[in-house]
């Protein structure tokens, strides 16, 4: 059966993210033919309603206010609420990051439905679509589904690949103006701390320091080797505490949850907590002077070795065969 | 003040997993307060601290969860509630929060804290839940919180960004690793909170009609991941590894 389905689509310094392409994708095919609508809400953020509908959104709602420059819980959930009412969609698609967590749940509870949050893949069943997503820090897994009633999902970054970019495609944009009332929380300040590089949630590759990193220097020839890859600087719990680099690289269950096709673990010794951050990771590479740490458990590929010596060297061979 | 925390007892999950009957098995699993939970316990004693008031924690939960509750007040709240899940077959994020919010209805509450995610099924969903059925704002993640008269200063982390928030109570918050460093309970905290009081309540108590909250997902499956084969440990020079493994990630993983 054809589904209407939502996406709300997310911008981070003024472009969409990646993460709103996944969902579009995942929308497509719960969908099962229907049509894929997508909000964007911000100040000015009309210009990039014309890429959602190349990565295969039919229609496109612009909600523009200056209280949507910034996320606020109800600023958006009323926005949402609003548009959730005048076009009753069967199916919505968030996707499982600071604002979609934020948002998903409180919107599930007014609307009285179930959500399924941090999916990583789905398939269809006969009448309805399976999500699978990780449970237990990411050492088991579990299929869901949401019966009847509305189906609502959010997906974790870079597990559900995008269809591909298409220019000719066109599609309806149009404005809705929601009028926002008493916000409840106010954003007075925010401090940016995540480098305004590679957003680590997104990327494909990955280089990252653990307390073997051994002082803020010691970050310096990680940051070489992923500057010769392209690839996003992350540390584990262990570097943030210790002050080596700051707290937005940290990756792991508090932190930011990554699945790129290839993570470098540079002094890192593999606790739980970090795992479950990354263990979901395309081709794992641990470099470790300990051969007992448990990272070398979750590791496609393993160097034993001291990482001051290995990293340089694994950089200029780089160099070497990417010229 | 009157403080609540909402506390879920986990599964730790540095324990083996095993899955059977399509669950994940609880024999000989070790259980623990959630570990977001703990900062929220910290948190509320802390704030009981410099503003007065009491300190009530809440779960639902079965009566093992009685364990945990204990510990609760052993760290300093000053009682406990369990509300049995006992007669609830299927139990989701929807079944929790309006369980939970069933309970509130009749509560005088300045502020309720939480976890910000479960690590065993790990959707944060519940926090954020409660405060719409009880329409009072929410904030997630937070990694600061100062309150003075009902206005309410909090700093939390999004995605490593920090954000200022102002706000007022009553307020449900989540706490994230970096709020607080949570006390051990202490020797005397342990025989005071055997006396400290533990009220459980079950459905009926709360109004609650178990068909009202069934649980709007269904899981169909729980698995382990195939078993990764081990990895490759390269040997041999340290610069011959390097070369070895420059060409595996090209020509084996394909991934450069
Ligand atoms: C509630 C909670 C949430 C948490 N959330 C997170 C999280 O989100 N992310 C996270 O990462 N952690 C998290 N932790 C912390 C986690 O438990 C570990 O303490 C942390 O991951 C350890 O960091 P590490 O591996 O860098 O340090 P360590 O465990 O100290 O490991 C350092 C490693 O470096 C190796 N080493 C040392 N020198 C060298 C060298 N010269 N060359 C090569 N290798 C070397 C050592 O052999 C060792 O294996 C959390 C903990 C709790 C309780
Ligand atoms: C008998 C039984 C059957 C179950 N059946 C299912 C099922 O069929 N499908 C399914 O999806 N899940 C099932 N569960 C799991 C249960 O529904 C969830 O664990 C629960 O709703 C909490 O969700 P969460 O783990 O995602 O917590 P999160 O939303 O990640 O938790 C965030 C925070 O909310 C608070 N919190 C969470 N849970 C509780 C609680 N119980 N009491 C008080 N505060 C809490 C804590 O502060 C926690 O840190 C079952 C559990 C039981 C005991």
């Amino acid at each position: 059966m054809a589904k209407k389905v939502l996406v709300l689509a997310e911008t981070r310094d003024g472009a969409l993210r990646n993460v709103s392409f996944e969902a579009i994708a995942a929308a497509k095919e719960i969908s099962g033919g229907g049509e894929v609508f997508t909000v964007l809400c911000g100040d000015t953020v009309q210009s990039l309603a014309a890429e959602l509908i190349h990565f295969g959104a039919d229609r496109v709602l612009v909600a523009e206010d200056e209280k949507l420059a910034n996320y606020t819980t109800d600023g958006y959930f009323q926005t949402l609420k609003k548009i959730i009412d005048d076009e009753s969609p069967e199916a919505i698609v968030f996707g499982h990051t600071s604002l979609g967590k934020d948002l998903s749940p409180r919107l599930a509870a007014r609307l009285e439905s179930g959500l399924i949050s941090d999916v990583t893949g789905l398939e269809q069943a006969g009448e309805n679509t399976v999500f699978t997503r990780p449970v237990y820090s990411g050492k088991a897994f579990e299929k869901k589904l949401i019966s009847d009633g509305l189906v609502f999902v959010t997906i974790r970054p870079n597990n559900i690949a995008p269809l591909e970019k298409d220019e000719s495609r066109t599609g309806d944009v149009k404005s809705v103006s929601v009028e926002i009332k008493d916000l409840r929380t106010i954003v007075k300040e925010v401090v940016r701390k995540a480098s305004t590089g590679v957003d680590l949630s997104e990327a494909k590759i990955i280089v990252a320091g653990g307390r073997g990193v051994k002082s803020e220097d010691g970050f310096k020839p990680l940051q070489e080797l992923a500057d010769v890859l392209g690839a996003a600087v992350g540390a584990s719990r262990g570097a943030c505490d210790a002050d080596y680099c700051d707290y937005s690289l940290q990756i792991g269950q508090t932190g930011k949850v990554v699945t790129p096709d290839l993570y470098i673990a540079c002094g890192i010794s593999g606790a739980i907590q970090h795992l479950a951050g990354m263990s979901n990771s395309k081709v794992i590479v641990a470099i470790n002077k300990d051969p007992e740490a448990s990272i070398f458990s979750v590791a496609d590929y393993g160097i034993v070795g001291d990482l001051f010596e290995v990293v340089p060297l694994l950089t200029e061979e780089f160099k070497k065969v990417l010229v | 003040m009157n403080i609540y925390v909402i506390l879920k007892r986990t599964f730790d999950t540095e324990e083996k997993i095993s899955v059977s009957n399509n669950k994940i098995s609880e024999d000989s699993a070790e259980f623990i307060i959630n570990p977001y939970d703990e900062y929220a316990i910290e948190e509320a004693i802390t704030l009981k601290d410099a503003h007065g008031g009491t300190v009530t924690v809440v779960t639902v939960g079965d009566e093992d969860s009685e364990k945990e509750l204990r510990t609760a007040l052993a760290m300093g709240a000053d009682q406990a509630v369990l509300i049995s899940n006992e007669d609830l077959e299927a139990q989701d994020q929807y079944t929790t929060s309006t369980v939970l919010a069933a309970f509130f209805k009749d509560k005088e509450y300045d502020i309720i804290l939480g976890g910000n995610v479960a690590i065993d099924n790990g959707t944060g969903q519940v926090g954020p839940r409660l405060a719409e059925l009880l329409d009072i704002p929410h904030v997630t993640t937070i990694t600061k919180i100062e309150i003075s008269g009902t206005t309410v200063n909090i700093e939390r982390d999004v995605e490593g960004d920090l954000e200022k928030i102002e706000t007022s109570l009553p307020l449900l918050v989540t706490a994230q690793q970096g709020l607080n460093e949570p006390r051990y309970p202490s020797l005397p905290g342990i025989m005071k909170a055997k006396k400290k009081p533990l009220e459980t309540l079950d459905l009926d108590d709360i109004d609650i009609d178990e068909d009202d909250v069934e649980a709007k997902t269904k899981t169909v499956e729980v698995y382990l991941p195939p078993k990764k084969e081990a990895g490759k440990i390269l040997s041999g020079e340290t610069a011959d590894q390097v070369k070895e493994l420059v060409s595996l990630l090209r020509n084996e993983a394909k991934v450069i």
